[in-house]
C-alpha cells in the first residue's frame, strides 16, 4: 500500500468515512422513518466526501477496507458509538460545526482540498443545522430529553479538544481562531437550547489521546471489523 | 382496527409519554422550478413546522426535484367528501362548452 500519511486528505477522509459508517448504523434503528432518512442522507454526503478525499490519498478501497486500526487517522470523536439519539446529535453538533468552519477556510486556500471543501461546505451547513435544530428541541423539550442531551454533550466533551490540534499538511490553518469560532457557535446553540456548556478538560493528560496519531478508543476495532468484514472475506468481489 | 374501550383509552393516554407516532402529519408541496406552482408531493410526520420543512427536504428534494417547499398541517386541510362527489363534480361532465377548446392557442404559450 502506498504511504498515504503525507496528505491531509487522509485524516479528513477518515473523519468522513468513519462518521458515515456510524450514522449508517442507524438504518433500521432510527426513532422515526423521517429521521432515519435524514441520518442516512448525512451519512451518504459524508461517504461522498470520504471517497474524494481518500482518492487523493491513494486507492479508496484499499484505504477504507485494508488498513489496520492504528493506520486510521480519524478523530476519536467520530468513532464514538451512536449511543442514544442525543449522543448521535451531540456528536453531529460538535463535528459538523468544526467541519463547516474548516471547510469554509480550506475553500479559500490554494490547497488541493479547496474544490472539495467548497462543494462540501453546503452539505455540511445542512448537517450542522440538522444537529442545531435537534439540540434545541431535545434541550428545551421534555425533562427526559433534556437530561439525555446534557449527558451526551458532557460525555463527548473530552473528545472535542483534538479537533483543533494541528494536522500534518494543514499548517496554514489558523487553528486557534477556528477553535474560538467553534466555541462561540456551540455556546450560542447550547444557550438557545437552555443547556449548560460542559466544563472539564478537552486536551492534555486527561483527554483521550489522539486519533490523528492512530490511537483509537475501544469500540473502534469492533466497528472496523464490521466495516471491513465483507471486503476481507471476499477480496476483489464485484456486484 | 379495533376501537379501544373508553377505560383503556384513558389508561393508555395517562401512561404513555408522547411518542414519535404522535407527531402531527404534514402535507408537502414542491415547486419544481421557477414559474410553476407548488404541487402536492406527499406527506410526512414531524414535531413542528421547521422540522417538517427539513424532513420534506430530505424525503422529497434529494434528486433536484425542487427549488421551493411548502409544508401545511394536514389537519388544516378541508377536503371535499366522497359522498358529495356527484353533486360537486358530475354536473360539469356534460358541458363541453365550458372548456376553452374552441380557441387557437398561440404558439409559444406553455402550461395552459
Amino acid at each position: 500500500m502506498r504511504n498515504a500519511t503525507a496528505t491531509p486528505a487522509l485524516p479528513l477522509g477518515d473523519d468522513a468515512l468513519i462518521l458515515s459508517h456510524r450514522l449508517g448504523e442507524w438504518a433500521g434503528n432510527a426513532p422515526v422513518l423521517e429521521e432515519e432518512v435524514a441520518l442516512a442522507n448525512i451519512a451518504l454526503d459524508l461517504l461522498g466526501q470520504a471517497r474524494v478525499l481518500l482518492s487523493l490519498a491513494g486507492d479508496e478501497d484499499e484505504l477504507a477496507y485494508l488498513r489496520e486500526e492504528r493506520q486510521f487517522r480519524n478523530l476519536q470523536l467520530v468513532e464514538q458509538p451512536n449511543g442514544d439519539f442525543a449522543h448521535t446529535i451531540a456528536r453531529q453538533l460538535y463535528f459538523s460545526t468544526y467541519q463547516e468552519l474548516l471547510f469554509e477556510h480550506l475553500a479559500t486556500t490554494e490547497s488541493e482540498l479547496a474544490p472539495l471543501a467548497a462543494k462540501a461546505v453546503k452539505e455540511v451547513a445542512y448537517h450542522r443545522d440538522h444537529a442545531h435544530q435537534w439540540t434545541l428541541r431535545l434541550g428545551d423539550g421534555t425533562d427526559e430529553s433534556r437530561v439525555r442531551m446534557q449527558r451526551a454533550l458532557d460525555a463527548l466533551w473530552r473528545f472535542t479538544g483534538e479537533m483543533f490540534e494541528p494536522v500534518e499538511g494543514l499548517e496554514t490553518v489558523p487553528w486557534p481562531a477556528l477553535h474560538d469560532s467553534w466555541a462561540t457557535r456551540i455556546t450560542h446553540t447550547l444557550e438557545q437550547a437552555t443547556l449548560t456548556i460542559p466544563d472539564g478538560p478537552r486536551r492534555g493528560g486527561w483527554t483521550a489521546g489522539t486519533g490523528r496519531q492512530g490511537l483509537h478508543t475501544e469500540s473502534f476495532g469492533r466497528m472496523l471489523a464490521e466495516m471491513q468484514h465483507l471486503h476481507r472475506s471476499h477480496p476483489g468481489a464485484t456486484w | 382496527m379495533t376501537t379501544p374501550r373508553p377505560a383503556e383509552t384513558a389508561a393508555t393516554a395517562a401512561a404513555a409519554a408522547p411518542r414519535p407516532g404522535d407527531w402531527p402529519l404534514w402535507e408537502v408541496f414542491v415547486r419544481s422550478r421557477r414559474g410553476l406552482s407548488h404541487t402536492h408531493a406527499g406527506s410526512l410526520h414531524a414535531p413542528d413546522a421547521e422540522m417538517a420543512l427539513r424532513n420534506a427536504r430530505d424525503l422529497y428534494t434529494r434528486r433536484s426535484e425542487g427549488v421551493s417547499l411548502w409544508v401545511v398541517p394536514s389537519a388544516q386541510i378541508t377536503a371535499s367528501s366522497p359522498d358529495e362527489k356527484d353533486a360537486f363534480f358530475e354536473p360539469a361532465g356534460d358541458k363541453p362548452y365550458r372548456h376553452p377548446t374552441f380557441y387557437e392557442i398561440p404558439d409559444g404559450v406553455h402550461h395552459l
